[in-house]
């Protein structure tokens, strides 16, 4: 199967190698930096979260190294193509390493699938190469025949750590 | 080779009326006389006293690149320790912040300390006997600083004897922090929210200078606050403007906007910009806050708090504080061109929770090493921290609407864009760091 495309689902309930599939583009469209069809990936009610606590419960009342719902993505998205982003002059690249990810529950009835994906991401901008490792746990669901990301959640081993700019996403 | 040490001269000359020497950034040296001289010889904040809120809390900190220690003592007084063993110098706790108990134990010999600094006990004491241990520098215990001072539940503390009191020190600045804690209907604040931790390759001071340059947001954050306009520009008619869009959208707003904020200068290097109004001047009414101030303040005076919109208050030499949202950024410095950055955040005792929500919101969206705010002026800072090791100029230019007489005065309030501010906390640079040379 080709990666280039979005394969659309076999059947109405996706099988666990499709959710696994979902995973794995997800990660390649940031790497070859295809934002907008990433960006297609997630459901318009979804929020992608990066907790700053180990084990943060609220992203409301504790501050989080990002919440962001699709706006706000989608906002990020047209700023990397900004002709005066000057932290992207030059450009970050990225490069992720999954583990295989593993399905963690399957509830047909609600719609809600959810994986837990272990991973390496590193950054580089000029002659900075930076390496992150981190826990992805996505929140799925079926609209319309597609897979769709209703929450991505970045868990990052020293979320409390003092980081330089994280530029692109996990 | 040495050229500022023990030279008052050298150093007051780095500082000019208009314009600084670029050493004041990249020298090592000059970094280390900072360490050494202005930073004890200023008032600098150690923490609030809701992080320490009981017998045997700490939570440990740095007073220029030193390690103290904040502690609530057994008499509920808050105390400022060197965060040092008096025996071979190992640092006594383990963790950032948490409880000690009735006392510390060093986890070297097991020396042990009260809460407030004072030795309780060593092992085999015996060994001590006839050495004369009494007259030791390590007989007194961990050693205290001297000069501690709680404002409202802010904790400052000076390590030298020399230089200006607290009262002295601060002066009318001290109205921003009235400000910031009045907003609370019981007039209390709580550290709340976890900090934000965002390593910059540069100097301190560019930071502290940023946060009155207002000629700098239109420009550089184009990228973030400009996008964010142009995409809420296709935003069908009628939809409700989110509280994102609310907080990102003013740093776009025009320079006329900024000189007529106004900005006001203190002594000492403290100042506010954000005389008039500011880019927090606008965000909608949180429900139920105003009838929670009314009734403990009164209408009038409830009105008169929360009318003031300072944007930021500069507390010289390296926090800053948000009344209107009530957030304190704390530029740490590390080396001459390494800053820690942590940006701690407020709960207003007995005001909504949506409050937090939107102070933790515009943390995270300005302040955060994933804030793409954030990443427009740190691109800034490291390209300065680069450039200014050309030798084709060795001056930083801070002349923007300078007038002759400014030394002399203080407490006015000056055109928005002024870089007054910045001359100011170099003088006042130039002060602290002379103190008794
Ligand atoms: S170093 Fe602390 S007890 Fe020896
Ligand atoms: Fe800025």
């Amino acid at each position: 199967m080709s990666m280039l495309a979005e394969a659309p689902l076999k059947n109405a309930v996706p099988t666990d190698q499709e959710l696994i599939d979902f995973v794995v583009r997800e990660a390649r469209l940031i790497d070859q930096q295809r934002f907008d069809e990433w960006l297609d990936m997630y459901a318009d009610d979804a929020f992608y979260w990066m907790p700053l606590e180990w084990n943060q419960t609220d992203p409301r009342l504790t501050c989080s190294l990002m919440y962001e719902d699709k706006l706000l993505l989608s906002i990020r998205v047209e700023r990397l193509k900004g002709a005066r982003t000057f932290s992207q002059k030059p450009k970050s690249r990225c490069h992720h390493v999954l583990q295989t990810p593993q399905v963690d529950s399957r509830d047909t009835a609600a719609n809600s699938y959810v994986t837990w994906t272990a991973m390496h991401y590193v950054e580089t901008r000029l002659e900075e190469q930076t390496l992150y490792a981190a826990w992805a746990t996505h929140h799925l669901s079926v609209e319309n025949g597609r897979l769709k990301i209703k929450l991505k959640r970045v868990d990052l081993i020293n979320c409390d750590a003092a980081f330089g700019n994280i530029q692109l996403f996990m | 080779m040495t050229r500022y040490a023990g030279n008052a001269e050298a150093l007051r000359a780095l500082v000019r009326e208009q314009e600084v020497h670029r050493d004041v950034y990249v020298s090592e040296e000059v970094f280390q006389l900072e360490m050494e001289h202005m930073f004890p010889n200023s008032w600098v904040y150690v923490g609030h006293d809701s992080q320490v809120p009981n017998p045997g809390d700490y939570f440990g900190t740095t007073i220029g690149t030193q390690p103290v220690l904040l502690v609530r003592h057994t008499d509920g007084k808050v105390h400022v320790l060197h965060n040092r063993c008096p025996h071979k110098g190992t640092r006594i706790t383990s963790e950032t912040c948490g409880n000690t108990g009735k006392f510390f134990r060093c986890p070297y010999h097991a020396w042990s300390f009260k809460t407030d600094g004072s030795l309780l006990a060593i092992p085999l004491k015996k060994g001590y006997e006839n050495t004369g241990f009494e007259q030791s520098h390590a007989a007194p215990g961990m050693a205290p600083v001297r000069h501690v001072r709680n404002y409202r539940g802010f904790v400052f503390a000076k390590i030298n004897d020399g230089g200006l009191d607290f009262e002295e020190f601060f002066g009318e600045s001290l109205s921003s922090f009235d400000n910031m804690v009045d907003r609370s209907p019981a007039g209390q604040l709580k550290v709340a929210g976890g900090v934000l931790r965002y390593m910059h390759n540069c100097n301190w001071k560019m930071l502290v200078e940023n946060q009155t340059d207002t000629c700098h947001p239109m420009v550089a954050h184009e990228s973030s606050a400009g996008t964010v306009v142009e995409v809420w520009k296709k935003a069908p008619p009628g939809t409700r403007k989110p509280m994102a869009v609310e907080i990102i959208a003013p740093f776009m707003s025009p320079y006329e906007f900024f000189e007529n904020m106004g900005i006001r200068i203190w002594d000492n290097g403290h100042g506010h910009t954000g005389v008039h109004h500011s880019i927090h001047s606008d965000y909608s009414a949180v429900p139920g806050y105003f009838e929670k101030m009314k009734a403990a303040y009164g209408e009038e005076r409830a009105k008169a708090i929360l009318d003031e919109n300072r944007h930021n208050t500069v507390y010289f030499p390296n926090i800053m504080i948000k009344g209107p949202i009530q957030l304190l950024r704390h530029f740490k410095p590390i080396a001459a061109n390494k800053t820690l950055v942590e940006s701690w955040t407020f709960q207003l005792v007995d005001a909504p929770d949506m409050l937090l929500e939107r102070t933790l919101m515009y943390n995270r969206l300005i302040n955060a090493p994933t804030s793409i705010v954030g990443h427009d002026d740190l691109e800034m800072y490291e390209r300065a921290q680069e450039g200014l090791h050309s030798n084709g100029n060795e001056w930083v230019n801070l002349q923007r609407l300078y007038s002759p007489d400014e030394a002399e005065q203080t407490n006015v309030a000056v055109n928005g864009t002024s870089e007054w501010p910045m001359r100011h906390q170099f003088r006042a640079w130039s002060k602290f760091m002379t103190v008794g040379m």
